[in-house]
């Protein structure tokens, strides 16, 4: 079901230039407080074919939005360009960077070889030290694939001058949605993180919700009314072929998510009116309860070292965020602000949860740490929920849905700082995404 | 049991129009009664006391929830023991509760909460003597509001339980 398969091989160039490491001026330090964003020039990668200038033209594109995207970064645009990049192994005018104040400046070169890959070099330049930022790099891939590799390239720049993980490289399930709110269609649909290669991975027959990526990516656990009943299905993306995974008589599955090991599933099961948390071996199919409560126990995720899970109850009256081993036990209360906790999902640094809170009419995503302290809001709107994290833990992902009877649902991104909140594109609505980790 | 006999198995003992499709709501008008091929021998009219169309417009099909609460009104229990009395009269229905909450609090939690009232209700009409095998409870969380605004005056219309009745017994 991947419309397409990308062999992509990352070579690592020996060029006659020194290799220089990630010292010099060029440097954003997220964690602080930033910020002006950082002014660089994209020019279209160069190529001798027509095809390949093309290609260099729209991989230039695609690299420019994902730095502008971040926030962090700005684009220079090619009308105030002194020099015209027309060879890449020409020797780089840093004055005339310098003179547009291009702090960094991106090259390229776009070939496409006998077997019709795409051949890409680019190099990295700290304009204001006159030197290079890093080593060159060759990517080779398909031609349908053209935008992973440009997302590689704008990850290896995001890298080298934040000193990040990079996250662009990477994808997003979710429930696309349209109709009216008491009609809504849903299906599951799976993109690009910047929107782009959308397909769809089911029809618009039942209900879906909530689907969950596993640790490597290639499969989706998500919550379907198929049967008439909400239960819970694993999907393998590159097929799109699905099966039920709990389907006990009379009960209601849902708000499931893997372990860390990809093995074992969390999740909710309703019986008798009461929802409890439970784990399962995919394997084998046994499943285990973790939870054995009159309260509501519900929306679990796992630590990324696998050891314990923060969840959602209202065992104190309302509901607020918990914390508890992996295996079940005694479980520590971390949410003790005003309003209702939910939602909980730990972010892949592991230091931080990232959660919805719903306070005075109002709907929140936030974060705060393990330990339930220092608790920062980072949007607010009629209705926000079901968070995300990017691949390196620096954006979160969330709906966000108008009010009203035209009220629709879309998908948003914002900055762990709380800046640089966007809407994300989709072709209709959008609900419960969930981001993938980098792809390989 | 593979999913499509589950599949099957579920839809005989739902109206047709649960069959073609299975998400299908109750819209408050009567027409999955009307649109669901009723057997023909079965009147769906709302003068006939043991039609189903009765059952939803004068018996009463549902009953609301406070927020965040399944506990059950006086109220709601006159509504509930009308329904009893109707099923222990109409032996050959069987039903499904569907749980239901306002768009107020996140998609998991709505879930949970939809469950626990239509088990509110279902625990009701088995406290008065309606055989627990002809009642199936399902959650539709915050997925399927019948009034749009929102407002608490709509919202107080989607915090509700709907007893949907089948014209075949559930095994």
């Amino acid at each position: 079901m991947m419309r397409y398969i990308l062999s992509l091989l990352t070579v690592l160039m020996l060029w006659s230039f020194p290799a220089t490491a990630q010292n010099g001026p060029l440097r954003i330090e997220i964690t602080e407080g930033v910020i002006e964003p950082l002014p660089f020039a994209a020019p279209d990668f160069v190529s001798d074919s027509t095809t390949g200038a093309e290609f260099g033209r729209r991989i230039a594109e695609v690299i420019a939005a994902d730095l502008t995207g971040t926030g962090l970064f700005r684009e220079i645009q090619p009308e105030a360009f002194i020099s015209r990049v027309t060879s890449f192994s020409s020797p780089v005018q840093y004055a005339d960077w310098k003179a547009i104040n291009a702090q960094a400046l991106v090259t390229g070169a776009v070939s496409v070889d006998a077997g019709g890959q795409l051949v890409v070099r680019f190099r990295l330049y700290d304009v204001f030290a006159g030197q290079e930022l890093g080593q060159g790099l060759q990517l080779v891939g398909t031609q349908d694939g053209w935008r992973r590799i440009a997302h590689k390239v704008a990850d290896q720049i995001y890298s080298r001058i934040t000193g990040e993980a990079p996250y662009f490289d990477s994808r997003v399930v979710y429930v696309a949605e349209t109709g009216p709110k008491d009609q809504r269609i849903k299906r599951l649909a799976i993109m690009d993180y910047d929107g782009a290669n959308v397909s769809y991975l089911t029809d618009s027959a039942s209900i879906v919700l909530a689907p969950r990526f596993s640790p490597d990516g290639r499969q989706v656990l998500y919550t379907s009314y198929e049967s008439g009943f909400p239960r819970i299905y694993v999907l393998q993306v590159g097929t799109a072929q699905r099966r039920v995974l709990e389907q006990q008589d009379g009960t209601m599955s849902f708000a499931p998510r893997f372990a860390p090991d990809g093995r074992r599933v969390v999740y909710s099961l309703s019986s008798g009116g009461n929802t409890d948390l439970y784990m399962m071996d995919i394997g084998s199919g046994t499943s285990t309860r973790l939870t054995n409560a009159p309260s509501i126990e519900t929306a679990p995720s796992f630590s990324p070292d696998g050891s314990r899970i923060v969840f959602e109850s209202d065992r104190s009256g309302s509901p607020q965020l918990y914390i508890m081993p992996a295996a079940g036990g005694e479980a520590q209360r971390i949410s003790f602000g005003q309003g209702r906790y939910g939602t909980p999902v730990w972010s892949p640094r592991g230091d931080l949860i990232a959660f919805t809170k719903q306070s005075k009419g109002r709907f929140h995503i936030g974060v705060m740490r393990t330990d339930g302290s220092e608790e920062r809001l980072l949007t607010a709107s009629f209705l926000d929920e079901g968070p995300t994290w990017s691949p390196n833990g620096r954006v979160i992902m969330f709906t966000r849905e108008t009010q009203g009877a035209q009220g629709s649902a879309s998908l948003y991104s914002v900055d762990i700082s709380g800046r640089n909140l966007r809407k994300v594109p989709t072709e209709a609505g959008g609900s419960d995404p969930s981001w993938s980790p980098l792809q390989d | 049991m593979t999913y499509l006999s589950k599949t099957l198995l579920l839809c005989a003992g739902l109206a047709l129009a649960a069959c073609s499709n299975p998400d299908r709501f109750d819209d408050g008008t009567g027409a999955g009664f009307n649109n669901g091929g009723m057997n023909a021998g079965m009147a769906a009219s709302a003068s006939d006391p043991t039609s189903p169309l009765y059952f939803q417009q004068t018996i009463g099909d549902r009953v609301l929830f406070a927020v965040d609460q399944s506990t059950l009104s006086s109220e709601a229990q006159a509504v509930l023991d009308g329904q009893a009395q109707w099923l222990m009269t109409n032996t050959d229905y069987s039903a499904v509760i569907e749980g239901h909450a306002d768009e107020q609090g996140t998609r998991e939690y709505n879930l949970a909460l939809g469950a626990r009232r239509a088990n509110a209700v279902q625990e009701y009409l088995v406290s008065r003597g309606i055989a627990g095998n002809r009642l199936k409870v399902v959650s539709y969380g915050k997925e399927r509001p019948i009034e749009l605004c929102s407002n608490e005056a709509c919202y107080a219309k989607n915090r509700r339980a709907v007893t949907v009745i089948s014209a075949v017994p559930s095994s």
